[in-house]
């Protein structure tokens, strides 16, 4: 397993895969593993890519760098990780999921069966962005793709469960967004006054939920 | 407590920003020009991370409800301590009753207002900075308006002050920059980030800067997927328009990276407006890395001046 590493900003470090056995799984294993790099105040994860952010008085050097990673890289291998799982109740389809009937129609299924096939697969978090507590969600099965909607909803309310192409997520907070709404959560998945402030991070294991009374 | 008369354009309360939450989607918000916060901070004997206002376009007004001190610095406004005139660089005494008045910023986009003791909001994950996009942080995650009450401390002890006051550092000088990841991948179109003028539109903000100037093209069609981001880096959509992004801006995107500002200059970026024309040059990490610990020292000397 190889990765690259390139200075994105002078003190930000991009890593990305620099071989073909490279898994996505790994970027939050090597993210936790250069919590330990010298002057390093932050690991950000994205689909495809890892950024450490060092503070401006570092002094790496790539070249001192690289062999750090190596080491750390080293020792994912041998890792076996056991990332949390999280199940996530969701008021499927109604008022809460204005789209659920576009999704169906879309796909071929009822609605009825995108709610079991939603609720049946496990996901992975990927990475967080977007807003805060925005989770990218990997495994959503292929037979739910369902395209980004023409127009975007100016607002989409919190907690709405979305699937967005080949992707789902849960919108944290209301804003703007062009996904398929399919149900929504009352689960808090970013409170700026809690600790920790996001209910997920990165490498976290997902479940879906169908409930039926309000939560 | 502080009384807002006039928030001006927009007021903000800010402090060093967030650090350490970029993972969770959280912006660094914070001030733009950290060494100006740092300036008027040191000056009426604050810590560095205490929360003061950043002022942009000038046209604050406020009354002073206790006896405490306060500095400005960054952007130079014509401002009075009601009929006395004030200039950044310097601490003055505020009496119960005083009034602030900020006249337009002309020069300059950004200045900063430091209070003795600091403003003193409920901290949100470890800042006071306004995080404006997600409503949260500063006061009630908003700009200020006028009514607005600030809380801080009263201070009868004068903070130590210096023979000259302190200097606005100068920001019209080209702005440097890093290639970025994808700057292979734009073809010589690219090379006019640095062979000309770019002017910021009016579709600007904490967020970041939207260029005008000729299309950047990429050699190829390029499919990125969402990557972590930076404040200070340029990204280009399909439209061929850079956006220089600000300290507001999400922590993942998904467009071409061409360059980043480099750390040494991002302070410089809070003093152009819309309208104003950026210039850029191109270095190496080995000059940026120079820069920026030139840039550190300017830093620990100033508050150097400060040590008893």
């Amino acid at each position: 397993m190889q990765i690259k590493a390139q200075w994105l900003t002078d003190t930000a470090l991009l890593l990305q895969a620099g071989s073909q056995d490279w898994s996505q799984n790994h970027w939050p294993q090597l993210a936790a593993a250069c919590q330990d790099l010298a002057d390093c105040q932050e690991q950000v994860v994205g689909l495809d890519s890892l950024l450490l952010v060092f503070g401006p008085a570092h002094r790496h050097l790539l070249v001192q760098l690289l062999p750090q990673l190596e080491q750390r890289l080293q020792c994912l291998t041998a890792q076996r990780s056991s990332p949390r799982l999280l199940q996530i109740p969701v008021h499927y389809g109604g008022t809460q999921g204005p789209d659920l009937v576009r999704v169906a129609q879309h796909t071929g299924l009822s609605p009825e069966q995108v709610i079991e096939l939603h609720s049946q697969a496990e996901y992975q978090v990927l990475c967080l962005g977007f807003q805060p507590g925005f989770a990218y969600l990997g495994g959503l099965p292929a037979a739910l793709s369902t395209p980004r909607l023409d127009q975007p909803r100016l607002r989409v309310p919190a907690g709405s469960v979305a699937i967005g192409a080949n992707q789902t997520g849960i919108y944290p907070s209301h804003s703007p967004g062009g996904w398929n709404l399919i149900g929504q959560t009352s689960v808090p998945l970013f409170d700026p006054y809690a600790d920790p402030p996001c209910l997920l991070q990165a490498g976290d294991r997902v479940r879906f939920i169908a409930s039926q009374a309000d939560d | 407590m502080i009384k807002l008369l006039k928030p001006g354009w927009q007021s903000l309360i800010q402090d060093l920003g967030r650090a350490g939450y970029r993972h969770l989607g959280i912006s660094q918000a914070g001030a733009l020009d950290r060494p100006a916060l740092l300036s008027a901070n040191l000056l009426v004997g604050n810590p560095i991370t205490s929360a003061g206002l950043e002022i942009c376009g000038g046209g604050l007004q406020l009354e002073f409800e206790q006896p405490g001190y306060f500095a400005l610095a960054g952007a130079y406004c014509q401002a009075y301590l009601d009929t006395q005139p004030v200039y950044p660089g310097f601490a003055y005494p505020a009496q119960p009753g005083q009034q602030l008045k900020l006249g337009q910023i002309t020069s300059g986009f950004r200045c900063y207002l430091a209070v003795s003791g600091g403003i003193l909001t409920e901290p949100c994950l470890g800042s006071r900075s306004t995080d404006l996009n997600n409503g949260f942080g500063g006061l009630q995650g908003r700009a200020l308006q006028a009514g607005d009450r600030l809380f801080c401390h009263p201070a009868n002890i004068p903070p130590k002050s210096l023979e000259q006051g302190l200097r606005t550092l100068d920001f019209q000088r080209p702005i440097r920059l890093l290639p970025g990841p994808e700057w292979s991948r734009f073809d010589a179109s690219a090379l006019q980030i640095y062979q000309q003028p770019w002017q910021i539109r009016a579709q600007s903000n904490r967020m970041g800067y939207r260029l005008k100037g000729p299309k950047l093209r990429l050699q190829s069609q390029l499919e990125l997927r969402s990557e972590p981001i930076m404040p200070g880096l340029i990204q280009v959509p399909p439209d061929g328009t850079p956006i220089l992004l600000l300290n507001d801006a999400q922590t993942l995107g998904g467009y071409p990276r061409l360059a980043s500002v480099i750390y040494a200059d991002l302070w410089r970026l809070a003093q152009y407006r819309p309208g104003d024309w950026l210039h850029f040059e191109l270095v190496d990490i080995a000059l940026a890395t120079q820069a920026r610990h030139q840039h550190l020292q300017y830093l620990q000397r100033l508050q150097a001046l400060f040590d008893d």
